[in-house]
């Protein structure tokens, strides 16, 4: 839909006032989130994926088409339906939440089980963490990724030790808090960051971010039963631009397995979420211009993440490129590539790049500059290529 | 799903709807609804309002002053919260040395709160939830905890629930429903608020009590915890124990207003003050709160207050910032431990033999709680990358390879005898 408001602005106002700015229509950065190849556009397509495949209600069951926001709000209802103890609490939740994730929910298991919080990010997740020391399961929205500093005592200091300081007999591992992250295309300062570097860091915790519908279902069912915390980030971007046809049925992807989502055999893109639509596009663009075969890896768990998938695809193609929207300097990048150095140094052609957000905040009427788009994806498959 | 739906605060949008009428008369503005208009500027001087009155049961002579009721503590219940009391003040001792002795690397003292922790415990049942701060051990010990368990934290030795992972006094039972204690300050409390939800979710006839000091309810967590508890309708405990420093910092320099007492007020928590040094009061107060929070399932604030006559901890010395004399006054003035003896006498439940007994035979069961468990060995060297996550993943699998390359190259880099199994000890066995 942003794209469309894009296309119609651009197109209509050739200088625009308003605050944030349009992509020329001739752009490569010109991507509708709509269509990318990984996308599963029909149920036959949907029910063809090995991973789906292998769930036997997934296999014989129907599809509906789903944007993010909706997958979203479909897993949470199946988490609510099949465990007793799961709630679902935070800031405006009742009504539907801001990015409507929630919809009908308190509607159908009621205001004990579906909640408004305080505004009180740390008390959110202090709530969450006590909820989930009693073996039951919580999973907590925070409003914006870009407000959950206040709560990451609770999550780093107490969530993730709560196992390790109690040998096991205790633990918070029913904690899943959700929460939109990345650039939405005006979301300046606080509307727009990506902050997973900041809990990769973090030994027990596990950080997931899904890059599509059926992605979003299936890993959100995984990490509200997985019994580690898990912190998921929903690309806001994606909640109403991305849609597929998604499996009606229960179903989970792992959370510990990384994805090719398109092999290759020259180059190899790791990315995740929102980074995933222009990397695939950058590879559209490198197969055309400079006749690059890219393989693409979503890595899916940022932490912990899979290392095996990413070294193999890696020592076949010999070329690394790295991309995420967080600035640079100690984001994922920086950690993936100095693993692929030390596990794949004899195959390596040239040096892993990393495309990512300059080491900057992300400011208004920049924002384009500063995501890693198609060009500057491009340009770095160039660089690896041409090395 | 008892008492669920009644006690839960639900607050239909169209009730905030005015009615047709209310703009002749008078407007409810959401934010207060029972809020009075006043024609006279008023603005409220907290100095003016009396501070919240400190509730007693038993006199520093030993004798009940409440008489609107029996204590209901029998003789050996009575000699239980006794010597649970004394155990804890002989357990200080011994520890506070072994650690100047440097035979453990850190503990915490009790002196002065004594009665604080043993008199609200022994209201409590075996089901409640528990979530300490740090400075409750008579707590612990009252609830069936054990010198073993309790030397077995305190030398991170196999035994220890723990692992061996945390510091001393950081501990923990499943078995009796005792939460990990975790050093940050105050993080506990919203926890509490959350485990209790789930007790109630469940319909379970058992409550959470969560302790903490003044200095704790500074932080923001304080803030979450009591408002989210409030609002949810929570039915459990907050125990503040105000004894008067946080560290080096007297209650002076914490807040300015009315203790902790108040601000439960502010949250629309029931709240009550009682006499920390009072057995007796922090019992009864405990009782009536428990029944209050189970009954209505709603959260109940006590503020307990008491003086901290021991320092900080073992890597305090406090009269660095305090007299000696203050501490000295306050100790003779009164005394939890005393107070109790004196109302056992007047029963005629106690004698000087008794006590003389009591502490030898106590020291014994320490020094020998103590010793045995010092020569325990330490867990097992695997248990550095167990519990991190539910399942070990491929990286710390590699880690503990890593590790493992190391103690085998440099043998004599690393001293393994202490711990179980040696080097064997880093091997999967799950």
């Amino acid at each position: 839909m942003l794209s469309q408001l894009r296309s119609v602005v651009a197109t209509r106002i050739p200088r625009r006032l308003y605050s944030s700015l349009a992509i020329p229509q001739a752009s490569p950065n010109h991507i509708s989130f709509s269509d990318a190849g990984f996308l599963s556009q029909s149920s036959a397509q949907t029910l063809r994926s090995q991973e789906l495949a292998a769930q036997p209600n997934v296999a014989d069951g129907t599809t509906k088409s789903m944007n993010l926001f909706q997958a979203i709000n479909d897993a949470l209802r199946i988490a609510l339906e099949t465990d007793d103890s799961a709630i679902f609490f935070g800031e405006d939740v009742a009504f539907g939440g801001v990015f409507r994730c929630s919809m009908g929910l308190q509607e159908h298991f009621g205001q004990d089980r579906v909640f408004n919080t305080p505004l009180c990010e740390q008390g959110i997740l202090g709530f969450g963490v006590g909820y989930a020391a009693m073996d039951a399961t919580a999973i907590a929205e925070i409003q914006f990724a870009d407000y959950v500093f206040p709560a990451f005592d609770q999550i780093v200091n107490e969530a993730a030790k709560y196992r390790y300081r109690g040998a096991s007999e205790f633990n918070a591992g029913g904690l899943t808090v959700r929460m939109p992250t990345g650039a939405v295309g005006h979301g300046a300062l606080y509307h727009s960051q990506s902050g997973e570097a900041y809990f990769a860091h973090c030994p027990g915790i596990k950080v997931v971010i899904p890059r599509s519908p059926i992605q979003a279902k299936g890993l959100l069912l995984a990490s509200i039963r997985a019994r580690d915390p898990v912190i998921f980030m929903e690309p806001k971007i994606l909640y109403r631009a991305s849609v597929e046809h998604v499996p009606l049925e229960d179903y989970e992807l792992p959370l510990d397995k990384a994805e090719v989502i398109k092999p290759g055999s020259d180059v190899t893109l790791i990315g995740y979420g929102t980074q995933l639509y222009y990397m695939e596009a950058a590879a559209r663009l490198a197969k055309e211009e400079l006749g690059v075969d890219c393989e693409i890896i979503d890595l899916r768990t940022i932490s912990p993440w899979d290392r095996e998938t990413v070294f193999e695809s890696v020592r076949k193609t010999g070329r690394a490129v790295v991309s995420h929207e967080a600035p640079r300097t100690n984001g994922i990048a920086a950690e993936v590539a100095a693993e692929i150095q030390s596990e794949c140094f004899l195959s390596l052609e040239a040096p892993v790049q990393r495309v990512t957000g300059w080491d900057t905040h992300v400011p208004l009427m920049y924002e384009s500059f500063v995501i890693p788009d198609v060009t500057r994806n491009f340009h770095a498959i160039k660089k690896a290529i041409e090395y | 799903m008892r008492a669920l739906h009644s006690s839960m605060i639900s607050r239909d949008p169209a009730s905030l709807a005015q009615s047709p009428d209310a703009i002749k008369t008078e407007l409810d503005f959401p934010g207060s609804l029972h809020a009075k208009f006043t024609n006279k500027l008023n603005i409220v001087d907290p100095s003016l309002i009396n501070p919240l009155d400190i509730y007693r049961v038993v006199g520093v002579d030993g004798n009940q002053l409440d008489t609107s009721f029996d204590i209901d503590v029998d003789k050996p219940l009575a000699q239980k919260m006794y010597k649970d009391m004394v155990t804890i003040s002989i357990l200080d001792t011994i520890m506070f040395d072994a650690q100047r002795q440097g035979r453990l690397s850190f503990y915490m003292v009790n002196a002065g709160e004594e009665a604080s922790a043993v008199g609200s415990a022994s209201a409590l049942k075996p089901e409640d939830n528990i979530f300490f701060q740090y400075r409750e051990a008579g707590a612990l010990l009252h609830r069936g905890f054990t010198l073993k368990e309790m030397m077995s934290q305190l030398y991170a030795n196999k035994d220890d629930y723990g692992k061996g992972r945390n510091m001393p006094v950081h501990y923990a039972s499943k078995k009796l429903n005792i939460h990990p204690i975790s050093s940050p300050l105050a993080t506990q409390l919203p926890h509490a608020a959350g485990a209790a939800y789930a007790l109630k979710m469940r319909g379970q006839d058992a409550i959470v009590i969560c302790y903490f000091g003044e200095g704790a309810a500074s932080e923001g967590d304080f803030h979450a915890a009591l408002n989210i508890a409030a609002t949810r309708s929570c039915p459990m405990v907050f125990f503040c124990r105000n004894n008067g420093y946080a560290i080096s910092t007297p209650s002076l320099e914490q807040y300015k207003g009315d203790g902790i007492a108040s601000r439960g007020v502010g949250y629309g928590i029931d709240t009550i003050r009682v006499d920390g040094n009072d057995i007796f009061a922090v019992r009864r107060a405990t009782q009536q709160a428990r029944e209050l929070a189970l009954k209505d399932q709603k959260p109940v604030l006590i503020e307990a207050m008491s003086y901290r006559i021991a320092h900080h901890s073992t890597s305090d010395d406090s009269f660095a910032y305090r007299s000696k004399r203050e501490v000295e006054d306050w100790k003779r003035k009164d005394n939890p431990i005393t107070r109790m003896r004196k109302w056992l006498e007047i029963k005629g439940w106690w004698s000087e033999e008794a006590e003389t007994e009591l502490r030898a035979s106590t020291r014994k069961e320490v020094l020998k709680a103590f010793s045995s468990a010092e020569k325990v060995k330490k867990p097992k060297i695997k248990n550095i990358f167990d519990d991190t996550y539910e399942e070990l993943p491929e990286k710390l699998k590699a880690q503990r390879k890593e590790l493992a390359e190391i103690l085998d190259t440099y043998p004599d880099h690393y001293d393994l005898s202490h711990f179980e199994n040696g080097r064997e000890g880093l091997e999967e066995d799950k």
